[in-house]
């Protein structure tokens, strides 16, 4: 059998499409991360509550609706979106002639308010939540056995991607959100609701935490803590990538996703800060990230 | 004149006994506290459902003993040792504290241990698991209730080497409580003729175990120990059933799974698991109306390490009112002696070492249309005696003959 540095080959594939799994989350949540503090220079702490808030949202459809995942794939992240619209609209929004401080202080007691309001109500330990039927079962690839569900996640979070870097990108309404963000004033006297668009931004940064957590309902336990676990990762990755770089967060997402996933066979102790330790490396040698732009 | 003197002398023989008679009782007060994770990992292992167990063995003892009031305080030392010290030496040196129990995870555990000894405190661990609490590490004043890492492996571990399952791969938590589990599962399974064919350690609250998992599977072992504990080892079996493990003909042994674990995770998901405890609310009357007192305070059932620290702080008590004072030595003394018989240890008895010893046993998760009610999800399987459940005396490594008699 082929070994690389002791390891069987096929093994190494396996480990590498884990990571790649796993990248997938990690870009979904920095994608909304970086397009909130791309456009609205909020810095998001919350966004794990909101991608707990989604997983939640999904479980309590199933429960007392009876709906099922398809619909929830919509339904939750339109709630989680709605939900953020309004504590956008009502508080945040108060916050943004001021230090970016205060934003972060604000989400940041949010997401404990949240969290702490979730674990009282559900427990720690979480509640169960089976995927679709449809994507019950596995496939194998010869090198390993791929769960169906899994290998939607990596489709679904790469189509996500790649829509949102469009729409931000290269559509008309993300030329307004970008001309916003560089000078509102002047955005606002061309006719444009400045206002509606921040609400709308922040919406859709939170709406993509929320599909995030539906997509990770049916892996993970849906628990009051499964935000708060994953949003420092998620921060290490938007820092890597450049913070606010919409691309740069999708790509450091991946890449991060398969150096993890390759940390946990070679030296599985280290695996919960190898991000952590290239964060400070990239940050020493290029302060403004991978993809950022220097300031 | 005379009765003047009788009078004196009275007086005299009041302002002695007097405070003598306070001083039988520190401070006025017998304050226990609770100290555990309130809110990370094993937030529903413990948690302030063991609060509630505490305050209900209280409520049980009358609220008093020796006609003193009984005072319960609690505090959440988010699994971090450092943390859990600095509480537990400002409840004993500011708080007047007489005893800190309930103490999840092993590594706090010991450290608050370590920290009573030296304050000539008593501790009575329930949410803890490694046998080093009353082994290297073992105190005078020091009390491990419930179970242990010990009596995991002797139950879960050896129903499943019986069953044929001879060669073993471990998914380890990486501290303390996971080495001294997979250590002693492995022990035994060597030990029965079987083979340990790799670990691997994980941080503890990792999300994501597919990459360990995989690292299993291309093992080939027979079973896969997860020497973890809480949400972990939830995630782990659930993520080991996508990745097909189960059927692949790979066995999981969730070596530490108690109730609040398997109603969180789902009879769907946990079915078939075996799993080792020492009280289960669905065993007998006692236990029935032991377990409904409890659903109505806090909406479900307990677990052992709840019912568990119910038994430590009534015993706890007792021993108290067994020995007319809350001094340390007199109580640990007493409880020492008094044989332990509540709702919990129907025959306990404690060690010198400080372990208490009793039956625990080993059950199977039942499939979803056996469940009769909510909480209906164990078929008790076989008992596991306490005297092969635990350590002796001699063998656990505590060296008792340092204890001031």
């Amino acid at each position: 059998m082929t070994m690389i540095f002791g390891i069987p080959l096929p093994a190494l594939l396996g480990q590498l499409l884990i990571g790649f799994i796993n990248g997938s989350f990690y870009a979904l949540l920095s994608l909304g991360l970086a397009v909130i503090f791309g456009l609205l220079r909020v810095i998001n702490f919350a966004h794990g509550a909101q991608y707990m808030l989604g997983a939640f949202a999904a479980y309590l459809l199933l429960v007392h609706t009876g709906l099922g995942f398809w619909p929830a794939l919509i339904v939750a992240p339109l709630v989680v979106g709605a939900i953020s619209a309004i504590i956008e609209r009502t508080m945040l929004s108060r916050l943004y002639d001021l230090d970016h401080l205060y934003g972060l202080l604000f989400t940041f007691g949010l997401a404990l308010i949240i969290e702490g309001t979730f674990r009282w109500y559900f427990g720690a330990a979480g509640q169960p939540y089976a995927g679709p039927a449809l994507l019950a079962g596995g496939t194998n690839l010869g090198f390993m056995f791929l769960p169906n569900y899994r290998g939607f996640v990596v489709v679904a979070s790469i189509v996500i991607c790649l829509t949102v870097w469009l729409l931000i990108e290269k559509t008309r309404l993300g030329a307004y959100l970008r001309a916003a963000t560089e000078n509102p004033q002047l955005v606002q006297a061309f006719g444009v609701n400045v206002p509606l668009l921040l609400t709308l931004t922040y919406a859709l940064g939170a709406g993509l935490a929320g599909l995030a957590g539906v997509l990770a309902a049916p892996i993970y336990q849906v628990s009051p803590l499964m935000g708060s676990n994953l949003i420092i990762i998620v921060f290490a990755v938007v820092v890597v990538g450049g913070m606010g770089s919409i691309g740069g967060a999708i790509v450091t997402g991946y890449v991060l996703g398969i150096l993890e996933g390759l940390t946990k066979v070679f030296y599985p102790e280290a695996s919960n800060i190898v991000v952590f330790v290239i964060m400070a490396v990239v940050l020493m040698l290029r302060p403004a990230g991978l993809f950022g732009k220097e300031i | 004149m005379r009765i003047d003197k009788t009078l004196l002398a009275a007086t005299i023989v009041a302002g002695l006994t007097m405070p003598a008679a306070a001083q039988e009782i520190s401070d006025d007060v017998v304050k226990i506290g609770i100290l555990n994770d309130q809110s990370g990992v094993y937030a529903d292992f413990g948690g302030k459902w063991s609060v509630a167990a505490a305050e209900m063995a209280v409520e049980d003892f009358g609220g008093t003993v020796l006609d003193k009031p009984i005072e319960l305080i609690n505090a959440d030392h988010q699994n971090k040792p450092d943390i859990a010290s600095n509480i537990a030496r400002e409840w004993y040196d500011t708080q007047q504290v007489d005893a800190i129990m309930e103490l999840t995870t092993s590594s706090v555990a010991l450290a608050v241990q370590g920290l009573s000894k030296e304050k000539g405190k008593i501790d009575i661990v329930t949410g803890a698991a490694t046998t080093e609490l009353t082994g290297k590490q073992c105190s005078p004043y020091g009390f491990h209730w419930a179970y242990d890492t010990h009596a995991l492996a002797v139950g879960t571990g050896g129903a499943l080497v019986k069953a044929g399952g001879d060669t073993w791969f471990f998914l380890t938590a990486d501290y303390a409580f996971g080495y001294s589990l997979e250590e002693q599962t492995g022990n035994f399974v060597k030990e029965n003729g079987g083979e340990v064919l790799g670990s691997v350690r994980h941080p503890l609250a990792s999300n994501d175990f597919s990459s360990f998992l995989l690292q299993a599977q291309s093992s080939g072992a027979k079973v896969i120990g997860l020497a973890n504990a809480g949400l972990d080892t939830a995630n782990a079996i659930k993520q080991a059933a996508e990745f097909g493990i189960v059927q692949g003909g790979q066995k999981l042994a969730a070596l530490l799974f108690t109730l609040a674990e398997v109603h969180g995770l789902g009879a769907e998901s946990a079915q078939g698991l075996n799993l080792t405890e020492g009280w289960y609310w669905d065993q007998n009357d006692d236990n029935r109306k032991f377990g409904e007192r409890f659903m109505e305070k806090t909406g479900r059932m307990p677990n052992m390490i709840q019912a568990g620290t119910y038994s430590a702080v009534l015993s706890y008590l007792k021993a108290v009112k067994a020995a007319g004072t809350d001094e340390t030595k007199a109580v640990a003394a007493k409880l020492h002696e008094l044989p332990v018989e509540d709702v919990f240890a129907k025959n306990g008895k404690v060690q010198e070492n400080g372990r208490m010893v009793y039956d625990m046993y080993l059950f199977q998760v039942k499939k979803p249309d056996e469940m009769k009610g909510d909480w209906d999800y164990y078929n008790e399987v076989a008992t596991v005696p306490g005297s092969d459940a635990f350590l002796s005396v001699e063998n656990s490594g505590c060296d008792v003959s340092q204890y001031a008699k």
